[in-house]
């Protein structure tokens, strides 16, 4: 079966000016997002992982145009969505929807359950006014929710519910590709399982495709099908999610997974840590970003950004964007200066 | 629990958080007695304002030469003034004035002023810059000043008062507005309409202005303080009501010839004036200390 491309980013950029100054000239730019490109397949769930800062969620709100990216082109289902007026936007917004990660953050107080998803009809017009009330409680229970619940208010909700909330408002206008912003980040463990269940059950119910966007490799390892590396606004590596988990190729990458605990106390595991901090966005690194904290790094990196590519023994469509992925692999780069702690 | 059916549900609400709110609200506002006083004198002086007139039999501008400058007495409460004319009527038939222009002035400068902080709030940018550095300039302004610089440009009548004053009180409306937008602004449930395709207007009205509210209605009560003095203030210099309007301010200007023999014509006005602003602003603590309760520590 051909897959069906759903989202197609290409050399997107979101650089946030910095105004200085008496006059509030604008003196530099954060850039959130660098250039980046990938693509989503309909049907599937696609993560996006990094630390905080990496420009994950600044990638999903691009796309939404929540915030108008700088450059580069987001087609969605065949149509250029950054040029489209914003009101066609509007129009194309039913597609698109957006969890997010605070649940007491992003649903407005003053609204019942109801009217939030009322609302959201309205806007685009789903139902006509009199089926909408059927359609809010069919909402609910599909989200795990009762029928009495619809006209209380959100603070009468724990977290989880609100979430639960949150996402019959991204259903209600039955949107083709969710863009799930940290969206279990502030829940309870058990209360996470809950809804990543539920998100998992109405994918298949619904036929919608995720773009997830998490620091928690853990959750990112349980829901995607492939998985997106980001740091520091570009994107290190890509690939389905086993070939990422099992065998990354990216020294970021790498670092990134070991840091995930393994609840075996009898097993001992190698931690890369690396040293340092992320380097400020606003003046990256030359060459390969990562060359400041990479324990293998050479004078190429210093100078040459690595693009992606599928190196060596590497499965299709698993691209790692670093110079030296075979000779990492096979030893003829030793690391250098790196902390190899064993636990 | 129980369980309602749909149909039956519908359109009833449950006590929302509002309503909640309003409780506490309420509860707060009441501890505070100088604010109950206050409220109080202002619903005092509307009824006053609006029923006054009906009740009081004398006719505010007519003159009588023979009982010019009498002491207060039972006929006369407040006495009389040089034309004669009884002061207590004046009094009553000056509330009115005082309080349309109160009220009025500060509708209009609020609904400017709002609309101006919210759409600078909202959209930023050059549209903020522009918006804000022209409330800037008028904020320069001592505030009588503008008001007779407007006062004088426009011509002196009760109407062009109440547009000065309200323009006055534009800039105090913008700059808590749009403060309070940039906060509201920012928050997730603003970018899940956005991302729903709400228009600007619908986010605006229905998820910005109801957020904020409360310091919004504090401004307007204690703008209306301000805007009665200053009304006053010009009606005193001669730019306001002209004479035989009872207007206090103008009724003052005119006593003060008089204040050694007969100190009345002064004193009720003024006694009046400072009631008035003082209600106001005694009401106006009072409803910030109960709208934000968190404010007064």
């Amino acid at each position: 079966m051909v897959k069906k491309e759903l989202l197609k980013v290409e050399g997107l950029k979101q650089y946030f000016p910095i105004k200085g100054g008496m006059m509030g000239r604008t003196i530099n730019y954060v850039k959130a997002v660098d250039d980046i490109s990938f693509t989503i397949y309909e049907g599937e769930t696609v993560s996006i992982v990094g630390e905080s800062g990496c420009g994950k969620s600044t990638t999903g709100r691009a796309i939404l145009r929540l915030e108008e990216p700088t450059e580069g082109s987001v087609v969605f289902n065949g149509e250029e969505l950054t040029t489209l007026s914003k009101r066609s936007m509007r129009k194309h917004r039913k597609d698109l929807q957006i969890i997010f990660q605070d649940p007491y953050a992003s649903i407005n107080p003053r609204q019942t359950v109801a009217d939030v998803l009322d609302e959201a009809m309205t806007i685009q017009k789903v139902l006509p006014a009199k089926d909408r009330r059927k359609r809010i409680i069919e909402l609910l229970e599909i989200v795990g929710l009762n029928e009495y619940q619809a006209d209380r208010y959100p603070h009468e909700f724990s977290g989880g519910q609100r979430q639960r909330i949150g996402i019959a408002r991204a259903l209600s206008v039955d949107p083709k590709l969710i863009i799930c912003d940290e969206a279990v980040s502030a829940l309870d463990v058990s209360i996470q399982a809950q809804v990543l269940n539920l998100l998992e059950e109405l994918q298949d119910e619904f036929q919608l495709t995720y773009l997830f966007i998490s620091h928690d490799l853990g959750v990112v390892r349980h829901i995607s099908d492939r998985v997106i590396v980001m740091y520091l606004g570009k994107i290190v590596e890509i690939g389905d999610k086993h070939s990422i988990f099992e065998s990354p190729k990216h020294p970021y990458t790498k670092a990134l997974l070991s840091a995930i605990p393994v609840p075996d106390p009898t097993r001992e595991k190698k931690h890369i840590v690396l040293t340092g901090d992320v380097p400020s966005p606003i003046d990256p690194p030359s060459g390969c970003r990562f060359h400041t904290r990479c324990p293998f790094a050479q004078a190429k990196c210093k100078t040459d950004v690595p693009e992606l590519a599928t190196h060596g023994d590497m499965k299709a469509g698993h691209q790692a964007a670093c110079h030296f992925v075979e000779k990492i692999e096979n030893g003829t780069i030793a690391a250098k200066g790196f902390e190899e702690a064993v636990f | 629990m129980v369980q309602q059916t749909p149909a039956a549900e519908f359109g009833q609400k449950r006590s929302s958080p509002r309503v909640e709110a309003y409780k506490g609200f309420w509860r707060r506002l009441r501890k505070n007695k100088a604010a109950v006083v206050g409220g109080a004198l202002i619903l005092f002086f509307i009824l006053t304002g609006i029923l006054g007139p009906f009740f009081t039999t004398a006719d505010p501008n007519a003159t009588q030469i023979s009982i010019k400058l009498q002491s207060p007495s039972a006929e006369h409460w407040f006495g009389t003034d040089n034309y004669g004319r009884d002061i207590f009527t004046r009094i009553i038939h000056g509330m009115a004035i005082t309080m349309k222009v109160g009220f009025l002035s500060v509708a209009l400068g609020g609904a400017v002023g709002v609309f101006l902080g919210i759409i600078s709030g909202y959209y930023g940018g050059i549209l903020d810059t522009v918006i804000m550095r022209t409330m800037d300039v008028l904020l320069a302004f001592p505030g009588i000043l503008l008001a007779l610089a407007i006062v004088s440009v426009l011509g002196g009548s009760l109407t062009n008062v109440i547009i000065a004053v309200g323009i006055f009180s534009i800039p105090a409306f913008a700059r808590i507005v749009r403060g309070s937008t940039l906060s509201v602004r920012k928050l997730e449930y603003i970018d899940a309409v956005k991302a729903l395709g709400a228009s600007d207007g619908r986010i605006i009205f229905k998820h910005i202005l109801p957020n904020v509210l409360s310091p919004i209605i504090v401004q307007l009560t204690l703008r209306i303080a301000t805007a009665v003095l200053t009304a006053s203030g010009l009606a005193f210099l001669g730019l306001g009501a002209k004479p035989p309007t009872p207007e206090w301010g103008a009724m003052l200007s005119e006593g003060r010839t008089y204040m050694r023999e007969a100190p009345h014509l002064v004193l009720f006005p003024g006694i009046m004036i400072v009631l008035v602003v003082l209600a106001f602003n005694i009401f106006g603590d009072g409803l910030r200390d109960a709208l934000d309760p968190k404010m007064k520590k």
